[in-house]
């Protein structure tokens, strides 16, 4: 019996069934794509937010107000508290006490209604300094962007996303154009380049504002000496960590803080941002393929129990097989075969649907969807792998019947 | 008679030209023939169920020499379908000597006794055991297909088998599309197309009406006429009485008795 016969004997055995075979391969079907669609997503994911991480510029340090790492389990106010200044920005620009630092980029951020002609839009408005745009990587499509004379005087102009151009003036070549922001007229100096969505966050959609004219006629009260975020731009990747380190320092003392431990602000690059932000979906892709992974193991059971039927009903086919001259082996590679077969049909049916769904879903969930070359190959492999696990077992008892028991079964 | 077996034709054309000396020769010297087909010396099989021992066959001698027609006569539970598996290599013999073609097969496993199956008898059955999905020649083709017998050649030799048995017709025919004795022929061109050297059919017109049987036994007729060892197991003395000679199996134990047969087939063609 060679290959060709053998496999030709499982498809006509697996045809003659058409139903029963069907309803088995949709169990190993839908584990695959399952599994494929998993994996998928959570690698989009993750890549997502790396692509939006990466987006903020390069080399970049972000120090953010309050402490993620507390000793005594309290998390300090991470992200919200009002601990970074002004000052804090200023002296981090310092050359000599911060030589590997390249740029700062003081932010402070706010929602605001934006008011031009008789349209409204809201949108992030940012206070920050003329080194902005360096340091988060961004360009102008038209006019000038905030200078240091804009922060020092106070002055009341405003650079645009070029999405929020065109909502408000339905044009992008809108410099000179008048915005009013709480009763404040800003003039348009500037449009920025567009830079495109990273999942989520919109770079196209925000004003851009001199801190100080921020802190002194759009935001009050307490939050109007703080800032939300502080951009370092490290001098160049291999600076990084001792930029990091330089940085850390100078706002300890600033701070008063004597140790790391009772620092009230965070120091991430972007680097560590994306591998924390990875690791929490990673543990969530990996418990999703679990629960995919789980599903594909009833599908090999389904198939272990087809099998067992199979050779329940053929036990007089495998008798006279048997009789006639087939060796045990020849008898139980038929059925292992045969399982293979029923794995390989689910496997590359999963895959074809992993595939359409994942060219699917990121419209649906406006997410990625990563389906590479090899996770479908290697799902394939796996579906063909659990037919034959899962059909050892019946083909193995196949092979152990008696040509006269069998020859005898109804 | 058709030559339709290629080089086995020509071992038939070879009986055909001195058969009957030949089996003349081999009435009286049945004891002398260096490899009769079947040697069973002191055959015993136990069967044991718990703690109940039942010994089907108690000591069987049984010697059948090359292209004797022999039926194997017995009521049920005598031991007789003991016999007929032990015979056809489908179960070991307890104890005693089995020798099948000259070759011991007392000893061998399960894969040994796989391929001596394949290379040396043909079985037909009561219940025909057909492959339902499959055509008459690839039916026919099976045990050559376990012989790896390329496959222009395997469908060569079906398609002479089932011209054989008179079923040149039928070869893309399924089994369900055939009249009872027409799938029996089906299964004794399969048993044919090895060109084993004993052909042993079960109770092979138990299912059959009498058209039908007569139909089958007439082609074992002609096949002994061939020079083909046959050994039918039947419990209809009809059909045993076709046979060259009739051996009774009673209560584990198988005896001679001269053919009851007036004439042998042979002899009845002439």
């Amino acid at each position: 019996m060679t290959w060709t016969e053998t496999l030709r004997t499982g498809w006509a055995a697996i045809r003659s069934h058409g139903l029963r075979s069907s309803l088995t391969v949709l169990g190993i079907l839908i584990g695959i794509a399952a599994v494929i669609l998993t994996v998928g997503l959570g690698l989009g994911t993750q890549k997502d937010v790396s692509a939006q991480i990466s987006a903020l510029g390069s080399n970049l340090l972000i120090v953010t107000p309050g402490s993620s790492t507390s000793t005594d389990g309290l998390r300090g106010g991470f992200g919200s508290a009002a601990t970074l200044t002004r000052s804090d920005a200023d002296a981090l620009a310092s050359e000599v006490a911060a030589p590997d630092v390249a740029g700062v980029a003081p932010e402070k951020q706010t929602s605001l209604s934006l008011e031009a002609n008789d349209t409204n839009w809201t949108t992030t408005v940012t206070g920050t300094t003329e080194s902005w745009l360096d340091v988060r990587s961004r360009s102008l499509a038209s006019g000038e962007f905030l200078t240091a004379d804009d922060d020092a005087e106070r002055a009341a102009v405003v650079v645009l996303g070029s999405q929020t151009a065109t909502e408000l003036f339905g044009r992008t070549n809108i410099v000179g154009q008048t915005v009013t922001m709480s009763g404040t007229d800003f003039t348009v100096v500037g449009v920025l380049a567009e830079q495109g969505a990273s999942g989520d966050a919109n770079l196209d959609d925000l004003a851009v504002v001199p801190l100080s004219t921020m802190a002194e006629s759009l935001v009050g009260g307490w939050q109007r000496s703080s800032l939300s975020t502080i951009y370092v731009q490290a001098a160049s990747a291999d600076q990084l960590s001792a930029a990091s380190q330089e940085v850390t320092t100078i706002l300890l003392n600033l701070h008063g803080a004597t140790s790391s431990d009772a620092a009230d602000f965070t120091v991430a690059s972007q680097d560590s941002l994306v591998s924390t932000a990875t690791a929490v979906y990673r543990t969530l892709t990996v418990l999703l393929t679990g629960i995919a992974a789980l599903s594909l193991l009833v599908g090999g059971i389904g198939v272990m129990n087809i099998m067992l039927v199979s050779v329940t009903e053929r036990t007089r086919e495998i008798g006279l097989r048997k009789a006639l001259g087939a060796p045990p082996w020849a008898i139980r590679r038929q059925f292992l075969v045969e399982a293979s077969v029923l794995g390989l049909g689910g496997g590359v049916l999963g895959a074809a649907l992993g595939i359409a769904g994942a060219t699917w879903l990121p419209d649906v969930l406006d997410t990625s969807v990563v389906v590479s070359g090899a996770a479908v190959a290697g799902s394939v492999a796996i579906a063909v792998g659990i037919g034959l696990v899962f059909g050892v077992y019946p083909a193995t008892r196949a092979a152990r019947l008696a040509p006269i028991d069998a020859l005898r079964a109804q | 008679m058709a030559d339709l077996f290629g080089s086995v034709v020509l071992d038939d054309d070879l009986h055909d030209d001195r058969g009957d000396d030949r089996r003349d020769d081999r009435r009286e010297d049945r004891d002398d023939d260096p490899a009769p087909v079947i040697d069973l010396v002191a055959g015993r099989k136990t069967y044991r169920t718990g703690s109940i021992e039942f010994e089907a066959l108690r000591g069987v001698d049984l010697r059948i020499g090359r292209g004797e027609y022999v039926a194997i006569v017995g009521p049920s539970g005598s031991g007789k379908s003991t016999l007929m598996n032990v015979l056809g290599c489908l179960d070991t013999l307890t104890q005693g000597e089995y020798r099948l073609a000259g070759e011991d097969v007392a000893q061998l496993d399960e894969v040994e006794l796989a391929q001596v199956r394949n290379r040396r008898i043909g079985f037909v059955f009561q219940q025909f055991h057909l492959l339902p999905a499959l055509s008459a020649l690839r039916n026919v083709e099976l045990p050559l297909q376990y012989r790896r017998v390329a496959a222009a050649e395997r469908r060569a030799r079906a398609t002479e088998a089932l011209e054989r048995v008179g079923l040149g017709d039928r070869l893309h025919h399924r089994p369900g599309e055939l009249s009872g004795g027409q799938q029996q022929r089906v299964a004794v061109a399969r048993a044919l197309v090895g060109d084993p050297d004993l052909l042993l059919a079960d109770e092979p017109t138990g299912n059959l009406d009498s058209t039908s049987t007569h139909e089958v036994l007439a082609l074992l007729d002609e096949l002994h006429a061939q020079g083909r060892t046959i050994v039918l197991i039947t419990h209809e003395p009809d059909v045993a009485r076709r046979a060259q000679r009739v051996v009774h199996v009673l209560d584990g134990l198988a005896q001679d008795e001269h053919s009851p047969a007036v004439t042998s087939p042979a002899e009845g063609r002439a």
